[in-house]
């Protein structure tokens, strides 16, 4: 078999793998119980590996927040020294079946969705999605957010989703593609139907009257919430085609805000890298340009497993958020088809005549075609202590492409 | 001479453009029938990384 043909075989193995994932949500529960390898002083965070000191702001500004968090300093500035010495070890989400949104931070005590990929029995995890400590805000308000889903909300949903035996995404995602979404940065119709779905069962589930009012309001106002639900589907989705001797099939791409990286399944266990771009995009009102902090967040893996970017034609109503046209917005889910490996048959999108969405990057594709894909994001401050200040359009640096390029030629025909 | 090369001569040729799209719009503009082919070399015209594709796709 020429070299040509193993690749093309292994891609259609790794294709598979994808389209055949079945994502459940089956917990809501403290990311100790649950990830593996997770230590105490330790930060997960987003993006492929990096040192506290080529850390961005947003992401220390994060990281500070989480040592506050777990109560392993009294301040911010005792918090950054004990991060200086290197007292706190760092290491990317995705080396822990995990994922996180923008700066991605995760410790012990932070509640994570648990998702059961159950073709193929892994687990994946993410966070709670904000618009405050994730983009580097670590003030008393910031914190009291994520105290909240550590107290009230997450063990709430937790107690529901494990009363229902799980809750199945992968008709939700469906419907909700049919519905506008594109599973990133537009999850409205998918947080309604997933708040639909748990209600009943959390109002039956014997928790405090408070609590269960508490939380029905948060799951049914948040307009991300779906986002940490669809960034753990995509994790568990993609994960098994990890490792596939021979594919040149992407199974990651992350950013840490210094770094944009991305993983190939054939290449396993290593990362390429370039400087993180520049989100180009809409800022809210009172940020200018150059208060933007570069690309940054694991929530890439949603246009790795064929959303985001790749749905958005079917997504006008994100526009409004990442700027751009509706005929652009169609113009960037045909170009992802270009450098795939084939669409989904589950997840359509009818502004595109029901065409299923790409899946399946190939590294060969996006440097023959020099093309890479289309992510849509949030935007942080360059600095820390700020919360969210805009949304927009990313594209991927292509020199991760072609380094991936460079090292597959030299593992497999050198 | 054949009818088909008659038929050529008597009608309006319709132009295929292939690539860069300001050609065609220059013929677009002077009233001539133009369908766009988009094309571009492969890898953005870098040969070290268009021999390497050539293994491998």
């Amino acid at each position: 078999m020429s070299l040509k043909e193993r690749i093309n075989a292994a891609n259609e193995e790794a294709f598979r793998r994808i389209v055949a994932a079945d994502p459940v949500l089956v917990d809501v529960a403290p990311a100790s119980e649950v990830i593996p390898g997770l230590r105490d002083r330790m930060i997960l965070h987003s993006g492929p590996p990096v040192t506290w000191e080529r850390m961005c702001g947003a992401q220390k500004g994060a990281a500070i927040g989480m040592c506050l968090f777990e109560g392993w300093a009294e301040d911010a500035a005792a918090a950054e020294r004990m991060l200086g010495a290197g007292e706190i070890a760092l290491e990317p989400n995705h080396h822990h079946a995990t994922v996180g949104p923008m700066a991605g931070t995760i410790t012990r005590n932070m509640w994570v969705w648990v998702v059961e990929n159950r073709a193929f029995g892994n687990r994946a995890f993410c966070r709670q999605v904000e618009s405050f400590q994730q983009f580097g805000d670590h003030s008393r308000d910031a914190l009291a957010g994520l105290e909240k889903w550590r107290d009230v909300w997450a063990p709430a949903l937790g107690a529901a989703v494990r009363k229902m035996g799980g809750v199945p995404l992968k008709s939700l995602v469906a419907r909700a593609l049919l519905m506008g979404d594109e599973l990133h940065n537009r999850v409205v119709a998918s947080s309604s139907l997933f708040a639909n779905a748990v209600a009943p069962i959390l109002v039956d589930c014997g928790l405090p009257r408070e609590q269960v009012v508490a939380t029905l309001y948060y799951a049914g106002n948040h307009p991300f919430l779906f986002l940490g639900l669809s960034m753990a589907a995509a994790k568990a989705s993609m994960d098994p085609a990890r490792g596939v001797e021979a594919s040149t099939v992407v199974t990651a791409m992350a950013r840490n805000g210094t770094e944009f990286g991305i993983q190939v399944s054939g290449l396993e266990g290593e990362w390429f890298t370039a400087p993180s771009p520049r989100v180009h995009g809409l800022l809210l009102p009172g940020w200018k340009e150059e208060d933007a902090g570069l690309d940054m967040g694991d929530s890439a893996i949603t246009e790795t497993v064929g959303w985001g970017g790749a749905a958005i034609g079917g997504a006008p109503g994100i526009l409004n958020f990442t700027g751009g046209t509706a005929e652009q917005a169609l113009a960037f889910s045909r170009d992802m088809r270009t450098i795939s490996v084939g669409t989904s048959p589950d997840y359509l999108l009818p502004a595109l005549d029901f065409a299923g969405t790409a899946v399946g990057l190939d590294i060969r594709k996006v440097v023959h075609a020099n093309l890479v894909p289309v992510i849509d994001t949030a935007i942080a401050h360059r600095e820390p202590g700020h919360g969210i200040i805009g949304g927009g359009i990313v594209r991927p640096p292509m020199e991760c492409f072609t380094k991936a390029l460079a090292r597959f030629s030299e593992k497999y025909n050198g | 001479m054949s009818v088909k090369i008659e038929d050529l001569l008597k009608n309006r040729p319709v132009f295929i453009n292939v690539g860069v799209r300001a050609f065609g719009d220059s013929l677009r503009e002077a009233g001539h029938e133009v369908v766009q082919l988009d094309w571009s070399p492969p890898a953005g015209g870098d040969t070290r990384l268009a021999a390497l594709l050539d293994d491998l796709l």
